[in-house]
């Protein structure tokens, strides 16, 4: 086994570009995921069947096809509709889509963690629908679910890299680019390797750390 | 779309099958032996399993399926055939996955019928074999069979590497015809058939299961369940479950 150091230097300027885009993609993603999972959840809370049985659908079918597959059919399909969107915009709409489907099944526990009492105090003050969602039900509800959600931004980022396939720079885009223009493989690819399993890591002490103030 | 086109998706539908086939055999064994492994009385055995629970979780599934195709021919000169390298990736990421299902489903065991086994001098793999497992394996099935979705979709991350799997025969049909709505459309159909038979399946295998230890399946997710599942299955799974 060779080990060139070299060849790491040389790929460290493109690590960092890769590195960056990676984030970028993770934070909106992780944005759009809440956003929208939450949008999921409350709408799989409402009194009509009509809303609830289509919404059930199309998340269950999302969250039981491969990302990399979704990711194909927006990158493709979304341009024959008329709708052209940078690569990175579609990755990030890709996953923020793909992960809202299971941060919703989060909010959904969390919702159903509230006591019933709470419920039940909201309708003794005459509180109105949207100022008990909005004042006593969705502040306890996220609170408890911040930790899993933050295990899923974990999830989301080691799915990053699928944003390859459709052009992405991140940073296993940035080490095969750079291993084929150099043939060296070993390298760049050890390199985000170590740098994911690092990155993971950190993110999960710090989801520890947070998980102790928030819920105890 | 033509026939021919038809037969090229059939044949990416067949190597998604063996390879999640595959996969899934080594995950579980490989989940076994380091979830168990976990358990272990000596700290140098819970160490190395620990070590590759962390290093196969806290890495992409596509970053590994690149390094055992690429790195692994030539650090240490294995050129493997695609369908086994694509096997190895799969297996020991899931199955790293898997190993923190099978450890929490031992730890849930009531502690009482570790004592009861030890009191009636059991060997500790005789405690294992007759008393742990038999309870344990049963609470491990929805777990799983989430952890099968999860690897279901990750076989499509293989077609990045040019193996003839369901998501590369579709690149290749939508090339053939420029017609993407269409062959996507077919594509996660299919992937959602497959995952749905694989829930179904694994639905039954769990009533027999518990059926055999006097239990009956849990009715939906519990609240605590679904806060902790992305720690126990690492990648998220709300697969057929809910």
């Amino acid at each position: 086994m060779k080990w060139d150091w070299n060849a790491v230097d040389g790929f460290m300027p493109y690590f960092w570009d890769g590195l960056l885009v990676t984030l970028q993609a993770l934070v909106l993603g992780s944005l759009i995921s809440f956003a929208l999972g939450l949008v999921w959840a409350l709408l799989m809370r409402t009194p009509s069947r009509w809303v609830r049985w289509p919404v059930g659908v199309v998340t269950e079918f999302v969250r039981n096809t491969p990302l990399l597959v979704q990711l194909f059919f927006l990158f493709y399909v979304l341009p024959e509709w008329g709708l052209t969107l940078s690569a990175l915009t579609t990755g990030v709409i890709g996953i923020g889509l793909h992960y809202s489907t299971y941060t919703m099944q989060v909010y959904r526990a969390g919702i159903e963690a509230v006591p019933a009492g709470q419920w039940e105090a909201a309708t003794a003050l005459n509180l109105p629908v949207a100022r008990t969602w909005r004042v006593v039900i969705l502040p306890q509800a996220i609170r408890r679910v911040v930790p899993a959600l933050g295990n899923y931004v974990i999830a989301m980022l080691k799915d990053t890299p699928m944003l390859m396939v459709i052009t992405v720079l991140e940073m296993l885009g940035q080490a095969r680019l750079f291993s084929q223009q150099h043939f060296q493989f070993t390298e760049p690819l050890t390199v985000i390797g170590v740098a994911f399993i690092l990155i993971s890591y950190l993110a999960s002490l710090l989801l520890r750390a947070l998980e102790r103030r928030l819920v105890h | 779309m033509t026939s021919g086109l038809w037969e090229l998706v059939l044949k990416g539908i067949w190597t998604t099958v063996q390879l999640l086939v595959f996969s899934s055999l080594l995950a579980a064994a490989v989940a076994f032996v380091a979830g168990v492994a976990r358990t272990h009385r000596l700290w140098i055995v819970r160490f190395l399993a620990g070590l590759y629970t962390e290093v196969f979780r806290g890495t992409s599934a596509l970053v590994m399926i690149f390094w055992v195709f690429f790195v692994l021919p030539i650090a240490f000169g294995w050129q493997l055939v695609p369908m086994w390298a694509g096997t190895l990736a799969l297996g020991l990421t899931y199955g790293a996955y898997g190993s923190e299902i099978v450890r929490g489903a031992l730890k849930a065991v009531d502690p009482a019928q570790q004592e009861g086994g030890i009191a009636l001098s059991f060997t500790p793999w005789q405690r294992m074999r007759l008393i742990l497992l038999p309870q344990a394996v049963p609470e491990m099935i929805p777990p799983f069979s989430n952890l099968l979705i999860e690897l279901l979709k990750g076989t499509a991350l293989v077609s990045v590497m040019g193996m003839g799997d369901l998501a590369f025969s579709g690149n290749l049909v939508r090339l053939a015809l420029q017609e993407s709505t269409e062959i996507y459309t077919y594509l996660l159909l299919i992937y959602f058939a497959i995952a749905f038979l694989l829930t179904r399946v694994m639905r039954g295998l769990e009533k027999k299961l518990k059926a055999g230890v006097g239990k009956a399946p849990a009715r939906g997710v519990s609240v605590k369940d679904e806060l902790t599942r992305p720690q126990r299955t690492g990648v998220g799974g709300g697969g057929g479950a809910s």
